[in-house]
């Protein structure tokens, strides 16, 4: 590595109105090494790929590939330079094939023909030299999602692109996919790309990094050989303190079954079943965790149980009790919350100020107003109230939502939950885009309602979460539970669960 | 995706941007105006002297505006749950009916006042009515609203016809509509309003009905953000993933939002029929209920915005009017090219501005 790094980034300087998002951040990769980038959400992180990657345009400061000064003013001259991006989220073309989406773009010319003959052979290439082997002629929606992710890093490789940003890359996958990706990234590293890797889970940055940077608030605080640190050192630079890694919870003690679930068959909107006949009990005093890979029923699950979508068969009782075809409204009246999976779209509206959502599905409590009348002064009240206990920032309650950073949001949304004292409470993805003060707080509150004697069941496709917090983990794939394991459970036991491999 | 995630302050979003849009349409007006041949400096004074430079002219105006004001807090109240309203046009026409039946069943037997409460009853039912059948296609069928109020315009027109020429003219008279109303049947003038700033009303047929819209705005204004339906449906408005979530009732919310809205729009005819024209007659609504979606997308959907751009409306009207009248080369077909484009700019193109105010104010704000 005698030759200029890869990227070198000189105080790069990014203001959104008054928030600043990246302060003077100077950052070296070097060629050929596989650099990690981590960070709370909302330090910056985002940002600043956006920013090498042309999405936005720095305030000042320069970018320099391979030694040289270059303007990025789009995405077109990132991949030019030779920059290529795998997105969070997959931007495939899903009923495609692989050969389709890999060529989007780049078709070569008005007739398909000549171009889809050179792609093959590229592709063939691409496969031989670093182990991406997928079939040209798969159509996406039929692949695993660790695949579909592939065929987002060949993307890129067919691109040319040197240098690699993978941004949360690991979200999605199992853990057998994940260590597959990571091997990947070794061959791509050895064969002399540069990899980028962004993410907030401290052990896979352990695992694969040669390099890891912290950013915190918009800045670079510190950069580290990965060799030369520890998971300590780096969730503390992340945080600024001290921070408990590991929840503390004494045993639990499992009181009557309040919430059962009988051969429930849920679908989707297209009508695919989903929950595929599942039946488990939830008792006062437990937490009972759903481990399993994004999209394996999971989120149906937790909208049949909250009243959101009618089930196609099958029971839930409450205390014994039926509940029939009831209402999201009418089973808020028998004591039961949920936080759901998705904030953005579910648990909060955005564009409302934080005391419309403090009180968002319990609007109609005659506590924020008598009649057809809303109280805004006790509406805001009770809000200020929340975010005192919550300790939720900026404590606004006249601030619209999308203002707050994940976090925070995510607090609006437990606190108001949690606040209703309720006997019920159905927890998914508790702790997703939440940074790591935050996430020791949340987890300290569900153990709470725990200890206070609540039937919790909790959804997250984080395994350690899963594990740190269940008394019982079911894990669920394609539909079903395939098994019952306790938290002593290993992590491998589950992942071959996750991937149902196992049983 | 750089500027759109940037929040601007208010006096700027709801202050310059409007005047900036409505500033360009004017512009290229007077640059249309201008290949006519015509001085535009000259067609704007005109158009300004002729909607507010006399009392009769003003009284011409506030009447138009009134008509924008009920259709633009129509159109709003169903955009602020998420519900385009393309029917307030054909749900106005409706309401004439209410209005109408009730003036002529008790104009021989009541003075003004005691007619009023049931015409506005009936104007705002018999809105609300022709609103029902989408409303409940849409909530139940998932038929598209935008699709079925169109298609009401056009039903409600027929009907309407068919009605005045069938069912409701006088008999042994040639034009299709109801007879005069007794003055038990009739909305007072507002000339009083004017003499208190010393005005005069003349042959103007600004009414009471002006009142009732005014009262309607504080109305909408107080659904809207101070009850517990107003926050259903603001929430399905923006998110109706987190009203199911909230167990917000969709089918409901949007039924009784879109009998809402029709009955606004219904209540529109009070203004025309029984303010003005002191009869039923053929297309009386004249396209207001259409310009009402443009004064609710101007006025930014809230109550003190819509008064604002009917009053702007209601000036592009009434001076447009005169100004054809004085400059024979810029005929009725002209002004609606101004109103076009003013709708262009402050409606469609609202955001037009946007990216570059928010670099500017980035700029000013950072230095």
């Amino acid at each position: 590595m005698t030759d200029q790094p890869a990227i070198e980034l000189v105080g790069i300087d990014k203001k959104f109105g008054a928030v600043h998002a990246n302060k003077n951040i100077n950052l070296t990769v070097a060629k050929g090494s596989i650099h990690g980038i981590i960070g709370e959400n909302g330090a910056g992180k985002s940002t600043l790929m956006s920013i090498l990657y042309g999405f936005y345009q720095a305030d000042s400061g320069e970018i320099r590939i391979n030694g040289k000064p270059v303007n990025i003013k789009d995405s077109q001259t990132a991949i030019n330079a030779g920059i290529g991006m795998v997105h969070q989220h997959f931007m495939l073309v899903e009923n495609f094939t692989v050969l389709e989406n890999i060529m989007l773009g780049a078709e070569g010319g008005a007739l398909l023909a000549k171009g889809v003959a050179s792609a093959r052979a590229e592709l063939k290439r691409l496969e031989t030299d670093y182990g991406l082997d997928v079939d040209p002629d798969a159509v996406i929606e039929e692949l695993a999602v660790g695949l579909q992710q592939r065929v987002e890093i060949l993307k890129a490789m067919y691109r040319g692109a040197e240098i690699l940003i993978l941004d949360e890359p690991t979200g999605v996958l199992t853990p057998s996919e994940a260590d597959h990706l990571f091997k990947i990234l070794g061959v791509l590293r050895d064969q002399g790309k540069t990899v980028i890797l962004i993410t907030h889970k401290l052990r896979e940055i352990m695992a694969i990094t040669d390099t890891v940077s912290v950013m915190r608030r918009g800045e670079m605080v510190a950069t580290r050989k990965t060799k030369e640190t520890s998971v300590e050192e780096l969730a503390e630079l992340m945080v600024g303190r001290r921070v408990l890694l590991r929840v503390e919870k004494g045993e639990a003690s499992p009181g009557d079954v309040v919430l059962s679930v009988r051969n429930l068959t849920v679908k989707d909107n297209r009508g695919v079943t989903m929950v595929d006949n599942v039946s488990f009990d939830v008792r006062a005093g437990e937490i009972v965790g759903i481990a399993g890979v994004a999209g394996n029923g999971q989120s149906e699950l937790l909208e049949a149980l909250s009243g959101i979508r009618q089930p196609s068969s099958g029971e839930i009782l409450i205390d014994g009790q039926p509940i029939g075809r009831a209402s999201p409204a009418r089973l808020r009246e028998l004591g039961l919350a949920h936080i759901p999976e998705d904030r953005h779209h579910m648990g909060l509206v955005l564009k409302f100020e934080e005391y419309e959502n403090a009180v968002l599905g319990y609007h109609r409590d005659p506590k924020y107003g008598r009649g057809f009348m809303l109280d805004l002064d006790a509406m805001q009240a009770d809000a200020t109230e929340k975010i005192e206990k919550y300790d939720i920032r900026p404590p606004n309650p006249r601030l619209k939502t999308a203002n707050f950073s994940g976090g925070n949001q995510q607090k609006i949304v437990v606190a108001r939950e949690i606040e209703r004292d309720p006997r019920i409470l159905l927890i998914g993805q508790p702790t997703r885009g939440v940074d790591i003060g935050a996430i020791e707080f949340i987890h300290r509150r569900i153990i709470d309602m725990r200890d206070q004697g609540k039937a919790l069941l909790l959804v997250s496709v984080e395994l350690d979460e899963i594990r740190a917090l269940s008394d019982r983990i079911l894990v669920m794939f394609a539909g079903h539970i395939v098994g019952e394991k306790t938290a002593e459970a290993g992590e491998q036991t589950l992942g071959l669960m996750m991937a149902g491999i196992a049983a | 995706m750089s500027t759109a995630s940037v929040s601007l302050p208010n006096w700027i979003t709801y202050g310059l941007m409007p005047l900036l849009n409505l500033t360009l349409a004017f512009v290229i007006s007077g640059l249309v105006v201008w290949l006519i041949g015509e001085n535009p400096f000259e067609a704007v004074k005109l158009l300004l002297i002729g909607a507010l430079g006399r009392g009769e002219g003003i009284g011409f105006t506030l009447f138009y505006a009134t008509n924008f004001i009920f259709t633009g807090l129509s159109v709003a109240v169903a955009i602020h749950a998420g519900l385009f309203n393309i029917g307030s046009e054909g749900q106005a026409y409706l309401g004439g009916l209410g209005a109408a039946l009730v003036a002529l069943a008790l104009d021989n037997y009541l003075p003004w006042y005691a007619t009023m409460p049931f015409a506005i009853l009936g104007a705002a039912a018999a809105g609300a009515a022709w609103a029902f059948i989408p409303a409940w296609l849409q909530a139940k069928r998932g038929s598209h609203i935008v699709i079925t109020t169109i298609m009401f315009n056009f039903i409600g027109a027929a009907l309407m016809v068919y009605l005045l020429v069938n069912v409701l003219i006088v008999p042994g008279k040639m034009a299709p509509e109801t007879r005069t109303f007794l003055e038990g049947g009739q909305l007072p003038k507002l000339d009083w309003l004017m003499e208190l700033f010393g005005l005069k009303l003349g042959a103007a047929p600004f009414n009471f009905s002006f009142i009732i819209a005014l009262v309607m705005c504080v109305v909408v204004w107080f659904l809207i953000w101070r009850t517990k339906f107003g926050y259903e449906m603001r929430t399905l408005g923006i998110s109706p993933s987190a009203a199911s979530y909230a167990g917000i009732p969709y089918a409901r919310t949007v039924i009784i939002t879109m009998l809402i809205s029709g009955g606004l729009a219904g209540m529109m005819a009070l203004n025309p029929v029984m303010g003005a024209s002191a009869r039923l007659q053929v297309e009386f609504v004249g396209g207001a209920g259409f310009v009402g979606i443009a004064v609710s997308l101007m006025g930014r959907n809230h109550p003190l915005g819509i008064v604002l751009a009917a009053l702007l409306f209601g000036i592009l009207y009434q001076g447009g009017g005169e100004l054809s009248f004085d400059m024979p080369n810029i005929t009725r077909d002209m002004i609606v090219v101004i109103q076009g484009l003013v709708i262009l700019f402050a409606g469609a193109l609202e955001f037009m501005f946007r990216p570059a105010l928010v670099r500017i104010y980035q700029n000013f704000v950072k230095a």
